[in-house]
């Protein structure tokens, strides 16, 4: 069953404006965090185990730790550059909630002490960066933002920053490039942003989903932010389920429950006479997933992890037996080389071969020992450059491989898809 | 030679001041400056904008080069974006892009006879779970078929 803790207003047109969205109660929690202590509200998040929203589902808390206890100037930033493909959570929220948002960011600024803050928006949101904007310059009629705050003595100045299309600036170093009006380009880590981030100064990067919830811990506490979720995956998360189910969209459930109920039930099921192939569980950097480890996974850090795979963005990409796995790899390859940043060999090279490999297999150009080629390629793509892409191109390709190599066998073979029985040189492209 | 409104050479001046270092100002001033030039940015339009905002052309050139947003050649009144990423590339979103080349008789990038369409494949625009999708300018219009979009697109023109 969907639980909605966040989106449980989202089919309200009300709740987008600071009238609609203080009836329901917003703002309530803002106040309650004013008045309580900055540290406790960390030690809290770190308690509730909140795990970022963004991707990595690294503990919100504990990076928060992260940052020096100095009293030096810090900024907070909201990743809303959603570019994952799969994932079109962060766009419902900004634009169904966008108070929501702003409470969230507001909170988790007061705890770290951050008088400036940012909400990096996509530059194609359009929808997004109006309905911000807009509930921005209501925050700031309202004296919800700017100097002392509910009579609080807190200033907080916040603000959008709108991107210019480049999947790359979705990673922290290099959104905090794209901000400084650089080229969205990663910088190496350490020092990570916490440390040193924008202009240098210590920088907390967070999910828009991750700095909304904080809203929530504070709402109903530690335990009963805890009453849903397991142990390790505290709490509800929002699925963006897309790809051949018969009810795609986004669905907010407690985490921890079987993929199969999310797609076979809430989503809807599959369409008829389609039986489930495969899974992208998390986005299309997280390894794919057969129907039948599908099937038996549940929605949270740990069962994914066991699979060898990840909750990422909550991008549940449903792929039925109608799809080529040779196409659609093809598909992925594309993206990825024309999104690297180009700064490091591994990255800038691998994607194109990578990309260039499969094409060659949907051609009817390739031999069979390209698929050793891509595999080799693939792993020497991972961990050794300066952002995480490199390994999200490489692990969708080495997993696409393993568990339908014989897709890839077949087409090298006969020069047409298995699936289709035509070559895609014919149909596409 | 190109030049900004006034308005939006106000805009320019608010933008350099809105940010912590006036460098910040380059993405939103760009985007000024396409909107003013007919959806593209000129070498002349980036001269003009380092003299107005006192920073270095390459600064800017950089940025103008780093993003896909930016048009650094002319294009048609109506960018027409069709995503071709996985979900919409299960959902029909590449035979779509394929229908507008043939209906509009343009190759992807190129700007149709009348100046009115160009159309160019685009990655996931986060509209997946409405897939197919595409962009037209500034707006979404999704759950498509090929003659929808048509309609949508002829009915902006
Ligand atoms: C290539 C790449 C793209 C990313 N894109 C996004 C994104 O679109 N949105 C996002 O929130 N995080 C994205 N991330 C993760 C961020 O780097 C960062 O971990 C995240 O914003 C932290 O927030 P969280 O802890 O609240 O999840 C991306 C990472 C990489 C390597
Ligand atoms: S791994 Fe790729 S995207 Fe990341 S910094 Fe290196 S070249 Fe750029
Ligand atoms: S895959 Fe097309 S909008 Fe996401």
């Amino acid at each position: 069953m969907e639980t909605k803790i966040l989106s449980e207003h989202y089919d309200k047109p009300s709740f987008k404006t600071l009238k609609g969205y203080k009836e329901l109660s917003g703002y309530e929690d803002l106040a309650k965090a004013l008045k309580m202590d900055p540290k406790k509200i960390i030690e809290d998040v770190k308690a509730a185990g909140l795990r970022g929203r963004g991707g990595a589902g690294f503990p919100t808390g504990v990076k928060w730790g992260f940052l020096p206890d100095n009293g030096e100037p810090r900024y907070l930033l909201c990743n809303a550059d959603e570019g994952e493909p799969g994932t079109f959570k962060d766009r419902l929220m900004m634009e169904a909630a966008p108070h929501q948002l702003i409470e969230g960011m507001i909170i988790s600024a007061f705890a770290i002490g951050s008088k400036k803050s940012y909400i990096y928006i996509r530059g194609e949101y359009n929808s997004c960066i109006r309905s911000m904007t807009k509930a921005l310059e209501e925050a700031y009629a309202d004296g919800l933002l700017g100097k002392n705050i509910m009579g609080s003595g807190f200033d907080h100045d916040m603000d959008v920053y709108v991107g210019a299309g480049a999947y790359i600036c979705g990673e922290e170093t290099a959104m905090i490039s794209s901000l400084e009006g650089l080229k969205g380009q990663p910088k190496l880590k350490p020092p990570f942003p916490a440390i040193e981030g924008y202009l240098k100064k210590p920088t907390i990067v967070n999910n828009v989903e991750s700095l909304a919830a904080v809203k929530y811990i504070i709402r109903d506490g530690v335990e009963g932010y805890r009453k849903y979720g397991t142990e390790k995956s505290a709490g509800t998360k929002l699925f963006s389920v897309s790809g051949n189910v018969t009810k795609p969209g986004n669905y907010e459930i407690p985490l921890g429950m079987s993929m199969k109920e999310l797609i076979m039930d809430i989503a809807g099921g599959m369409k008829p006479g389609r039986k489930l192939k495969a899974v992208i569980p998390g986005g299309s950097s997280t390894p794919i997933l057969t129907a039948e480890e599908a099937l038996k996974v549940n929605m949270d850090y740990e069962s994914m992890a066991e699979l060898g795979t990840f909750l990422g963005s909550g991008a549940v990409i449903v792929i039925d037996d109608s799809n080529c796995m040779v196409d659609l790899l093809g598909v992925l390859m594309h993206f990825y080389h024309h999104e690297s940043c180009g700064q490091c060999t591994p990255c800038r090279e691998g994607t194109g071969w990578l990309n260039k490999l499969v094409h060659s297999i949907l051609k009817g150009e390739a031999k069979m020992k390209d698929l050793e080629l891509i595999n080799g390629i693939s792993n020497h793509m991972m961990g050794k450059t300066i952002c995480a892409l490199s390994d999200a191109a490489a692990m969708p390709a080495l997993s696409f491989l393993k568990k339908f190599r014989d897709e890839f066998e077949y087409y090298i073979k006969e020069g047409r898809s298995k699936v289709k029985g035509v070559s895609y040189a014919e149909v596409n492209h | 030679m190109f030049k900004l409104s006034s308005e939006g050479e106000a805009f320019v001046q608010k933008e350099l001041k809105r940010y912590e270092t006036k460098r910040s100002a380059i993405i939103p001033c760009l985007y000024k400056v396409q909107e003013e030039n007919d959806g593209w940015v000129s070498p002349e339009a980036v001269e003009y904008l380092s003299g107005l905002m006192d920073l270095p052309s390459a600064w800017i050139n950089e940025v103008l080069k780093f993003y896909t947003m930016f048009n650094q050649k002319p294009i048609g009144k109506l960018h027409v974006q069709v995503c071709c990423n996985i979900s919409c590339a299960m959902n029909g979103g590449r035979e779509l892009a394929n229908h507008l080349n043939k209906e509009f008789n343009i190759k992807d990038g190129e700007i149709s006879a009348d100046g009115n369409v160009t159309i160019s494949r685009a990655e996931c625009l986060g509209s997946c779970g409405t897939a197919p999708m595409m962009q037209v300018n500034d707006n979404y219009y999704e759950d498509l078929t090929p003659e929808s979009a048509v309609k949508t697109i002829k009915g902006l023109m």
